[in-house]
């Protein structure tokens, strides 16, 4: 029996696991697909919000303004990525003036620091590729950008190093309430816990109902967007939004933390919950409305689109903790944006809750620092060169577009949770990400995937499952 | 062989000025496939000693080494190879030369005082200066996010080059039901290889209203295997969630938007995208090599040379070619031109007037961009592709205003380069041209 049994992978769950492994406590996540981030954590806009959106006073605008807060340290303490290179939320006619001063008051109560409305002249001094269209903006300095890979990946590295057990390709399908806590059904037998948390995103409504009669809807809302090559990660240097609308913040233009420029998301409530699928609408309609309001976007350089799920509920508020019914078990429902930013403040409190509950200790020997795969674009010429002294590998480039080594790679597959798939190591390290997207480096990825398993290159996958790269041998059938 | 040092100053860890010797080459080649290899020849044969040629890749050869099809050579040894026996013919040269080369090495940078730094596992990552530099890095396919198709995610969709890897050097076989996108040549190639392979090509699909690729794979790889050619068509969409299960095809219009009502489903494990090659010129860009818009390589004069003095452009880098013996006969002038460039030293030749070669009607772009006569050979090759296809018309050359050549042509199409001579007597004697209009015009 596990002391706490944590449902779903993504960054919520990861962010829980880590703040749990705090104490001393017998912690395992369970999740359906072959690796962490494989949801709606995976596909998202990629932004630390500051946190003017979110209704004041709500448990939503509390933690993304935390969040956003704590996200500094612990980019720095998990050794990944973060900048806050702001955020302008545009209007293009003086009528939608007042829709700006209330976000700004929204902000302000909201404990949001440094907002500035700009005028039509001071919006465009910041930010030049604004169109002339542009009527004023609401400054915020304290948004950020982050990499929802790394950020999730880490969280789950650092929890694995602090003693989380994972367990992948796991799908709970019942859950049974048992004296000491709950009995947990999956595909892969039955686990047995004093407490559950339900981090399962979009499905967080299924796990709810099976323990609790105050019932739950989660809806599928599905946000494409279009990725551009890094030439065109300078278009602007801050997070553009339009005013917010009735389904959410509007198609943002924004550059990544990698250097490339992301347009997006739509908004359209779907049925099917992996239907993760783009439509030549809704990339259309990208970008076309990014265009309202940068100019010159320089659209031939889409390097990929995707679409990913929001997990939207309809009161629009993070639902976290013990639904009343069902103790011991805690939800974290309703995670739409802003998730990822305040996923550090979302695992702080569950697991606060949770220590209280089982009343834990603290572990001596927490590990709160993780190092991260080494990025040999950020070291200095002789630290790179020490480096591949040291370890040959490093001098081996595999990945021609994001000049990713082979040494980064089996880094990737060895550490912690290590990648299995195409995906898991483009995810990790890059490889892949970059503008011809795997076109050379995947059959030598597959190659080291298959090396370092042991295996076959014909079992490597793209993202596990039946996700198989090739089909066989030549000439295998005739 | 010569291997010359130059002694450089740096800054030790502890703060100090050392001196370290920096090797030092003639001429620097970045990539290692024909048109390296090919500069490499002809730079060692017009007189320098000292060559080094940077690959990326484990052999040389680049792209040829997976181009197991015959048909190239046609031109350059008047016989049909493989694309492995065609490259072999330049690597056995490159080495009965002794011309040196590094293997797995990439270039990371390239300054415009013409220092290269690389790094592999060997050596780490170095720095070497060099007199001259032949870009030749090649070019990469474009991906499916380029062409913003719709749909799902799935593994089981490959750029036509990736396949080509997979099956003809690692022996794998992508898929066994292929829907092809695009009819560019490695497109048709891959339709061929992937049928020999036991795999079924259910049909190549192309947006454009005319295939992008040589009229003899259309014949020789596609209707000598019944498979059938949708030209005007495109993917939709695509299905599928962990592998690709399906793609619905659709007719376009004229601005190559799908026709609703048109759309035809397809059940398929493999989608192989031949949707165009784009020159790789990231080192150019940071070098600060200025770049043509519409061919994407570096813009060069007659003598291949780009507005960094010294750095001459050949092969895909410079324009995506159709075959590789123009490829070859392109190098082998840009290594002439490095040699000489060098040889000459610093007595600089009085360069006198510059003519403008200018695309008009029919013509997308010229390599080269501009001609100095006093620097042009005898015969100076002008490659140029076409914009859509043309039936018997005319390639016609202007000096200014004055027609000098009007070329009968059957046909004349964006997937086959077409060329024209220019004589460097021809030049002299108009000492007035200032441009040089390049255009096709129908009869």
């Amino acid at each position: 029996m596990f002391d706490v049994l944590i449902i779903g992978g993504g960054v919520t769950g990861a962010a829980v696991a880590r703040e749990l492994s705090r104490y001393q406590a017998s912690v395992c996540l369970l999740e359906k697909e072959g690796d962490v981030c494989c949801g709606t954590s995976k596909a998202n806009s990629a932004i630390v919000h500051a946190g003017y959106d979110a209704k004041e006073g709500s448990l939503m605008a509390e933690l993304n303004v935390k969040g956003n807060q704590r996200m500094e340290s612990l980019a720095e303490e998990l050794d990944i990525p973060f900048a806050r290179n702001g955020s302008l939320v545009v209007c293009l006619e003086e009528e939608e003036l007042p829709g700006l001063v209330e976000l700004y008051h929204r902000g302000i109560a909201n404990g949001v620091p440094g907002l500035r409305i700009l005028d039509h002249g001071e919006a465009l001094a910041m930010e030049p590729n604004l169109t002339e269209g542009v009527f004023a903006a609401l400054y915020a300095p304290t948004a950020g950008i982050i990499c929802p890979f790394q950020l999730t990946i880490a969280l789950a590295e650092n929890a694995v190093v602090n003693g989380v057990e994972f367990q992948f390709h796991t799908e709970v399908t019942e859950m049974i309430r048992i004296q000491e806590g709950y009995r947990v059904r999956t595909n892969r037998g039955d686990y047995t816990a004093r407490c559950v948390v339900n981090a399962a995103g979009v499905y967080a409504d299924k796990i709810h109902n099976m323990v609790s009669r105050k019932k739950l809807t989660i809806i599928a809302r599905r946000g494409e967007y279009c990725l551009l090559d890094k030439k065109a990660g300078a278009h602007v240097s801050k997070t553009i939004f339009p005013l917010p609308g009735k389904y959410g913040k509007g198609i943002l233009v924004a550059p990544t933390i990698h250097g490339n420029l992301i347009l997006g998301p739509t908004a359209v409530d779907v049925e099917d919950k992996e239907s993760t699928n783009t439509t030549r609408g809704g990339l259309e309609e990208v970008m076309g409305k990014a265009g309202l309001y940068v100019r010159e976007l320089p659209l031939r350089q889409v390097i990929t689109s995707f679409a990913g799920l929001r997990a939207h509920e309809e009161g629009h508020e993070f639902i976290i903790g013990e639904p009343g019914d069902a103790e011991n078990f805690f939800d974290c429902a309703g995670i739409e944006s802003p998730g990822l930013t305040s996923s550090p403040a979302i695992g702080e409190m569950v697991a606060e809750q949770i220590r209280e509950k089982l009343h834990l200790c603290e572990k001596p020997d927490f590990m709160a620092r993780r190092k991260g795969i080494h990025n040999l674009t950020e070291l200095s010429l002789a630290e790179r060169k020490t480096l591949i002294r040291e370890k040959p590998e490093y001098g081996r480039i595999v990945c021609r577009c994001e000049m990713i080594s082979e040494g980064e790679i089996l880094d990737a597959i060895r550490r912690p949770l290590g990648a299995k798939s195409l995906d898991g190591v483009k995810r990790r390290t890059r490889a892949g990400a970059g503008r011809c997207q795997g076109g050379f480096c995947s059959p030598k990825v597959m190659e080291l995937l298959a090396r370092e398993n042991g295996g076959d290159l014909m079992e490597v996958t793209k993202s596990g499952g039946d996700s198989r790269i090739v089909a066989g041998r030549n000439k295998d059938v005739l | 062989m010569r291997e010359n040092c130059d002694f450089i100053k740096y800054e030790t860890d502890d703060g100090k000025i050392s001196e370290r010797a920096r090797k030092t080459y003639g001429v620097v080649i970045i990539g290692g496939g024909p048109a390296g290899l090919a500069a490499a020849v002809s730079a060692r044969e017009a007189g320098i000693g000292s060559i080094l040629v940077l690959e990326r890749d484990r052999e040389l050869g680049g792209i040829l080494n997976q181009c197991i099809h015959n048909g190239f050579g046609l031109h350059t040894f008047k016989e049909e190879l493989t694309g492995p026996e065609y490259a072999k013919k330049y690597i056995d040269r490159v080495k009965e030369l002794g011309i040196e080369y590094r293997l797995n090495t990439m270039v990371v940078d390239i300054s415009p005082r013409k220092v290269v730094t690389a790094m592999n596992r060997q050596e780490g990552l170095f720095e070497l200066k060099a007199g001259a530099i032949i870009l030749a890095m090649g070019c990469r396919e474009r991906p499916r996010g380029a062409l913003n198709i719709p749909g799902y995610r799935p593994a089981g969709i490959f750029s036509a080059g990736t396949a080509q890897r997979l099956v003809n050097m690692e022996g794998f076989l992508p898929g066994r039901e292929v829907v092809i996108l695009g009819s560019g040549d490695i497109g048709l190639i891959m339709a061929r290889r992937m049928t020999l392979e036991g795999a079924r090509v259910k049909v190549v699909a192309e947006l454009m209203p005319y295939s992008g690729g040589l009229k003899r794979n259309i014949v020789q790889c596609l209707d000598d295997y019944g498979i059938p050619l949708k030209l005007s068509h495109t993917v939709v969409d695509i299905r599928g969630k962990e592998r690709i299960t399906g793609v619905t095809l659709a007719e376009v219009d004229g601005s190559g938007k799908p026709i609703p009502g048109t759309e035809e489903n397809y059940d398929c494990d493999t989608l192989l995208l031949s949707v165009g090659l784009i020159p790789e010129n990231e080192l150019s860009c940071g070098l600060g090599v200025d770049l043509s818009p519409v061919t994407a390589g570096p813009r060069v004069n007659e003598s291949l040379e780009t507005n960094i003095e010294g750095v001459f452009a050949c092969g895909n880098v410079l324009h995506v070619h159709d075959l590789v013996d123009f490829v070859s006969q392109e190098a082998e002038m840009a290594g002439r031109n490095a040699a000489e460039y060098i040889l000459r030293g610093s007595e600089q030749m009085e360069t006198g007037r510059e003519v403008r070669l200018v695309p008009a009607a029919g013509v997308r772009y010229t390599v080269p961009e501009t001609i100095r006569p006093d620097r042009m050979p005898e015969k100076l090759t002008v490659r140029f592709r076409s914009d859509s296809v043309y039936k018997n018309c005319y390639v016609s050359v202007y000096f200014n205003e004055e027609r000098i050549l009007h070329r009968k042509r059957p046909i004349v199409t964006p997937g086959e380069m077409e060329n024209v001579v220019l004589g460097r007597e021809q030049l002299f004697n108009y000492p007035d041209v200032e441009t040089i209009t390049l255009m096709v015009e129908e009869v």
